[in-house]
């Protein structure tokens, strides 16, 4: 039997990441935050209320942070800075790259509002090229967590692993499926949610639950389609991707960013490395968003479980 | 220190950039010979560091950083100079499998270097988080930072302006190379900061005027006012009207000696107007 996850109630993931500093905060005096008056917006403010003199308001003044964050880590904290995806990568890439990784600054990169689902702030605020900006950063490590409680588990973890970190996250609710404890999540693994003997789909952050939904419609059809949570994009599981890729019939990609420099180009590096493979991606295409609710984004730029199935089944028709 | 010999220190680092300039054929000589007398005054009478065991935290120890990285050279020779790393390794400048890169990284872990800079406007932000992590961690001593007049230009450093002033950043001092160039000409002519102390004054800070930057009775009594305001609820900066190329009569006060290696020629001239006075690397 296949395991059957189901939304134990919407939340969003934000709420995970205030969730999990809160709790840094309690348990590690080296913890300590920054923010660009987005303080609420990113759920800091549990921690900023209960440890006032080990968080920083910045202010909309980001590339100030992100130097402020490399320095307090010099002198051996563990700052996490919190503001929106864009503001937090393509705002401040060179401070990233000078400050924090190129000087080895143990910095953790807290991006909220991240993809399309932020919604109706629109096409300004819609981030879809942060994977891309940070995986092009010698030592920075990407996480893409899926849920609220892997989003907490990320963050903590976050605080455990030595090295710059770029933590993606989102706005909406959105369906909550792993459990608040879960020792299959650990950084630099791949996460297998379903088995599948007729192809795989791998996906990262809130595409991984249309992935599922995708699989379980397809099974209907017959369809055995394995669901893979690539929560980490870098370092990326080499030997867990290489090893997909040789069983699975079909492969599918699906991320909520566009659809050069992400998790497509990430499997597909690897493929053509490896173990060369039809692949067929599901991303942004090369534009840019709008206002919307977030499930009129996803379905009118393709990222719902239905564009899933699609794509299996143009990749199921390549194979023939 | 008495003041003589820290003028025949200054007089053989302004000689050792010239060389290391000249040795790799690239590098930034104007700025370096002119914070040269600033950079000997911090290291080797001003600041309470322990050269012979370089902690990277800065932790129990005053902390520099060179925000204006390009002008590494003064920077790298005052370093081995006092102890940090041996004195020949100043021949590797610029070179490949160096610790000496051409702007001051951390990768290759020379000892005084805390964090990377060279792209500009980002050091003092890092200072500025290293003070605060000394304030966290009870540590009484300074942060000291150096920025170029030039890097006055990225918005970064206003961003930092505003934050130190408003979390009352208490235990910094910012040293500005004020020598009125940069890369394509003169600082009024380019995009002028004028007037510069009354800027920093309406953000917040407290400002001392540093007229005879190649004084070191006047450079470290400069240093020394700005120390006894530490720990005043504002920010510290100095103003220091340098000039760029100090010591070499044709590289002086010409913006053009930003960032050119020496001919044959011009080093020929620029060694004779810098006799060694210690032993050369």
């Amino acid at each position: 039997m296949r395991p059957v996850y189901t939304d134990m109630g919407a939340k969003d993931t934000r709420s995970g990441f205030g969730a999990a500093l809160l709790e840094l905060g309690e348990k590690d005096e080296r913890i300590v935050a920054l923010s660009a008056d987005l303080m609420s917006s990113v759920k800091m403010e549990a921690f900023a209320k209960r440890f006032p003199e080990r968080f920083f308001q910045c202010g909309v003044a980001e590339a100030n942070m992100i130097g402020v964050a490399a320095g307090l880590a010099t002198t051996g904290f563990i700052p996490f800075v919190g503001t929106f995806a864009n503001f937090a990568t393509g705002r401040v890439y060179d401070q990233i790259r000078q400050s924090i990784c190129y000087s080895g600054k143990n910095v953790k990169i807290a991006a909220s509002h991240a993809g399309l689902t932020l919604g109706e702030d629109g096409a300004t605020h819609q981030m879809l090229e942060d994977i891309g900006l940070m995986r092009g950063l010698p030592g920075m490590t990407i996480l893409s967590p899926c849920d609220y409680h892997q989003t907490r588990l990320a963050t903590l973890a976050a605080a455990e692993w030595e090295g710059p970190v770029y933590l993606r996250f989102g706005r909406p609710p959105v369906p909550t499926f792993t459990p608040p404890e879960d020792p299959s999540f650990q950084i630099g693994k791949l996460q297998v949610l379903l088995e599948g003997r007729d192809g795989v789909i791998f996906a990262t952050g809130h595409l991984v639950w249309h992935a599922l939904q995708a699989s379980y419609a397809l099974e209907a059809q017959g369809l055995s389609i394995a669901v893979v949570n690539v929560h980490t994009l870098k370092p990326i599981d080499e030997e867990g991707v290489v090893e997909w890729l040789e069983r699975s019939p079909v492969i599918v990609t699906a991320e909520e960013h566009q659809m050069y420099n992400g998790l497509g180009d990430i499997i597909s590096f690897i493929s053509t490395k490896f173990c060369p493979r039809f692949i067929e991606r599901v991303a942004v295409r090369d534009t840019f968003g709008e206002s919307g609710k977030p499930e009129e984004l996803l379905q009118k730029y393709g990222l719902t479980a239905a564009h899933i199935i699609s794509a299996v089944e143009r990749a199921l028709e390549h194979q023939l | 220190m008495e003041q003589a010999h820290l003028e025949a220190i200054a007089a053989q680092v302004r000689r050792d950039v010239i060389r290391m300039v000249y040795q790799a054929q690239s590098g930034h000589p104007g700025g370096a010979l002119g914070a040269t007398d600033i950079l000997v005054a911090l290291y080797f009478a001003h600041m309470h560091h322990t050269p012979s065991s370089f902690s990277p935290t800065g932790l129990g120890e005053d902390v520099f950083i060179l925000s204006n990285g390009h002008i590494c050279a003064a920077w790298y020779a005052v370093l081995a100079r006092r102890g940090y790393f041996p004195l020949q390794e100043l021949s590797s400048f610029r070179r490949i499998n160096s610790r000496l890169q051409g702007h001051p990284a951390t990768k290759e872990g020379l000892p005084g270097v805390r964090v990377a800079t060279g792209s500009l406007g980002q050091g003092l932000s890092v200072g500025i988080g290293i003070a605060l992590g000394k304030r966290l961690q009870r540590d009484p001593h300074l942060v000291y930072v150096m920025i170029g007049d030039g890097e006055l230009n990225e918005g970064q450093i206003w961003e930092a302006a505003l934050f130190a002033a408003h979390h009352r950043v208490d235990n910094l001092i910012v040293i500005v190379d004020r020598n009125y160039k940069q890369i394509d000409g003169d600082t009024r002519a380019v995009l002028d900061t004028d007037p510069l102390e009354e800027k920093w004054r309406a953000f917040g800070w407290e400002v001392f005027s540093l007229r005879e930057a190649h004084s070191f009775p006047a450079i470290l009594s400069t240093l020394e006012q700005a120390r006894s305001h530490a720990r005043k609820g504002k920010p510290l900066i100095v103003i220091a009207y340098t000039i760029m190329g100090k010591g070499v009569d044709f590289m002086e006060n010409d913006y053009r000696w930003h960032g050119k290696p020496p001919s044959d020629l011009e080093y020929e001239r620029a060694i004779a107007q810098l006799p060694a006075t210690l032993k050369d690397f």
